[in-house]
């Protein structure tokens, strides 16, 4: 049997440089490496991954494998399911590290599978047992309920981890490592599903991930119109951005695109205002990250008080518009 | 077409009455039982097919102690068919031995065209099992559908990414995993509540698919629950008063700009 020995971090680029999820996987790979005295390194498959290989070792890696192939420059599972079993089998990792992200979430449990290992996906926190070298994966469960510990006898062993949930290391550019420029032949015929088009729907203005201040609508809402009414007004005045929590995206109040919470998206702004969320653990988990959670809800006994730092206790309809007119009156003077 | 349903607690129910204990997730009697969110929308995404195209829809589930009208469910909407893995040797159960046997179960079956399954479950939230079936049975699979049709004997899918969709083309038979945003299961008809209860299940052990018990359940799991817990949360929120709602608004507004939060 092979050695399985080092971490191997699937590594994603965002417009040609190294996404912020791949430098927080490589923070995380670079202790786990240096409690195992291993190597970490990190897979880079682009049309052309040019720069983001140095970027990769200015993180943290100590070898970087880029392979290019004009089939993998955009995610497409069958694609990159061949470049990543292929290097896995040459290098024989211990660990596979991938982001929680639309690519770890489509192509770790393919790997998993094709290898016959097995995956924790989502995890918060990763670490070694000092006896028996094994991966402890931690991750939530039941909604956010409740966390678990795994561990795997299974090699490779295989973890995606949540955005925002490690922190990357300083990045130093004098940090030495290897770019191994690797040729992975891409059987094209083999790619059952094809990407006819790719479309853009985001809304205009801040984009969620990046928005300073959030303004997060819920259940309670009780319809599209209030997310342009109401909610807008206050979120434009503060140069935020409208979300809302799972109800309104399954209801059609608002797009997906909007969506926080476990299966949306995962945000950390320094300001969070819930209005009218019960605080669902499913949601909460999209924004525990944030700095200061301010909640609005009718109802006293709301899961979202116990999240929240600030709380109002009344019905949105009334409570926002004074806040949005009063804020107005204090940021004015 | 074949539909993958799991029976899981409702995920609604207020998250104080979720306790571990020695392990367990301990649920009190009061929360009952549904199928999955995310299944009911493959459920849906496969219901819509049939509406223009025709065919026949067999829902499966794997788990022990169905409570059968919860599940009847699938056929009461207009699911052909139910097949359900039951046994007790199918419990504890992790995404490996989950996908494994639902993969046998399909075997089993035969031919199809599409088998649905939701994103993730709401107990487990691995969302792992679907694309575990079709790398098992070796049939590609397209992941976070939203929108899907049949043209020409190809699945044309409507999959979410972070800012946006792919339109992806599959051949079939494919495995196509559902998210939200195709639309909320359709309300079971008096007929066919009716037409459910008379309907007879299929009910297959785990040698009426093929494995062998240390195939199954917790014993052919390849990963280990080493410890289930909750994480003490200290709640320590500021209610902002006042004598009305507007009044307690205007004062959160004064609260954030005195703390220098705005």
């Amino acid at each position: 049997m092979a050695e399985y020995k080092g971490i191997l971090v699937c590594g994603e680029l965002a417009d040609g440089k190294l996404a912020s999820i791949t430098t927080e996987l490589l923070g995380c790979g670079r202790k786990l490496a240096d409690d195992l005295k291993e190597d970490l390194s990190c897979l880079l498959a682009s049309d052309a991954v040019g720069g983001a290989s140095k970027e990769a070792i200015a993180f943290g890696a100590d070898k970087v494998y880029a392979v290019e192939h004009p089939a993998l420059k955009e995610y497409q599972a069958d694609s990159y399911m061949q470049a990543a079993e292929k290097l896995v089998k040459e290098i024989s990792p211990r660990t596979i590290l991938m982001g929680q992200t639309s690519m770890g979430r489509d192509l770790a449990p393919r790997l998993a599978f094709r290898l016959g290992t097995s995956l924790t996906t989502d995890c918060l926190d990763l670490s070694i047992d000092p006896g028996t070298k094994l991966l402890t994966q931690t991750r939530p469960v039941y909604g956010g309920n409740a966390q678990a510990i795994f561990t795997s006898e299974f090699m490779p062993q295989m973890a995606t981890v949540r955005t925002k949930a490690m922190s990357p290391l300083e990045r130093d550019d004098s940090r030495k490592g290897e770019v191994i420029p690797t040729k992975i032949d891409i059987d094209t015929s083999k790619v059952r599903a094809k990407i006819l088009e790719t479309v853009k729907e985001e809304a205009v203005g801040i984009k969620l991930e990046d928005a300073p201040v959030i303004i997060c609508g819920g259940r309670g809402i009780g319809g599209p119109e209030p997310f342009q009414t109401t909610l807008k007004e206050l979120a434009d005045l503060l140069h935020g951005a409208v979300g809302a929590s799972r109800p309104p995206a399954d209801n059609g109040w608002v797009s997906e695109a909007a969506h926080i919470g476990l299966t949306g998206k995962i945000v950390a702004p320094d300001i969070y205002i819930a209005i009218a969320v019960s605080g669902a653990s499913q949601h909460t988990a999209g924004c525990t990250g944030s700095k200061h959670i301010i909640a609005i809800n009718k109802d006293p006994e709301a899961n979202i008080f116990r999240e929240a730092e600030l709380g109002v206790v009344g019905k949105y309809e009334e409570v926002v518009p004074a806040l949005t007119n009063k804020l107005k009156e204090l940021l004015a003077g | 077409m074949i539909v993958c349903c799991k029976q899981v607690p409702d995920p609604e129910a207020p998250p104080s009455v979720f306790k571990v204990v020695n392990n367990q997730m301990t649920l009190p009697p009061d929360v009952k039982p549904v199928i999955g969110q995310y299944e009911e929308f493959a459920l849906e995404a496969a219901l819509k097919i049939k509406d223009t195209g025709g065919g026949k829809i067999t829902a499966l589930s794997l788990g022990n102690n169905f409570v059968r009208d919860v599940i009847k469910k699938a056929l009461a909407v207009g699911g052909d068919e139910l097949i359900l893995l039951e046994d007790e040797a199918f419990e504890g159960g992790d995404s490996w031995s989950t996908a494994n046997s639902l993969a046998m179960a399909i075997k089993k079956i035969g031919e199809y065209d599409i088998i649905f399954c939701g994103r993730q479950s709401s107990d487990w939230d691995a969302g792992q099992v679907g694309l575990g079936i079709a790398e098992i049975l070796g049939i590609p699979a397209v992941t976070l559908a939203r929108k899907v049709e049949v043209v020409d004997g190809k699945a044309k899918v409507e999959r979410v990414i972070p800012d946006g969709y792919q339109v992806v083309e599959v051949t079939l038979p494919a495995l196509i995993i559902v998210t939200s945003g195709l639309g909320a299961l359709r309300y079971a008809t008096l007929k066919g509540i009716m037409a459910a209860a008379k309907k007879q299940l299929v009910i297959w052990k785990p040698a009426d698919i093929g494995l062998e018990p240390s195939q199954i359940g917790a014993a052919g799991r390849h990963s280990k629950l080493d410890k289930l817990f909750q994480p003490v949360k200290e709640a320590k929120c500021e209610i902002i008063e006042g004598e009305t709602p507007a009044e307690a608004g205007a004062n959160l507004a004064v609260k954030l700009r005195e703390a220098k939060l705005l």
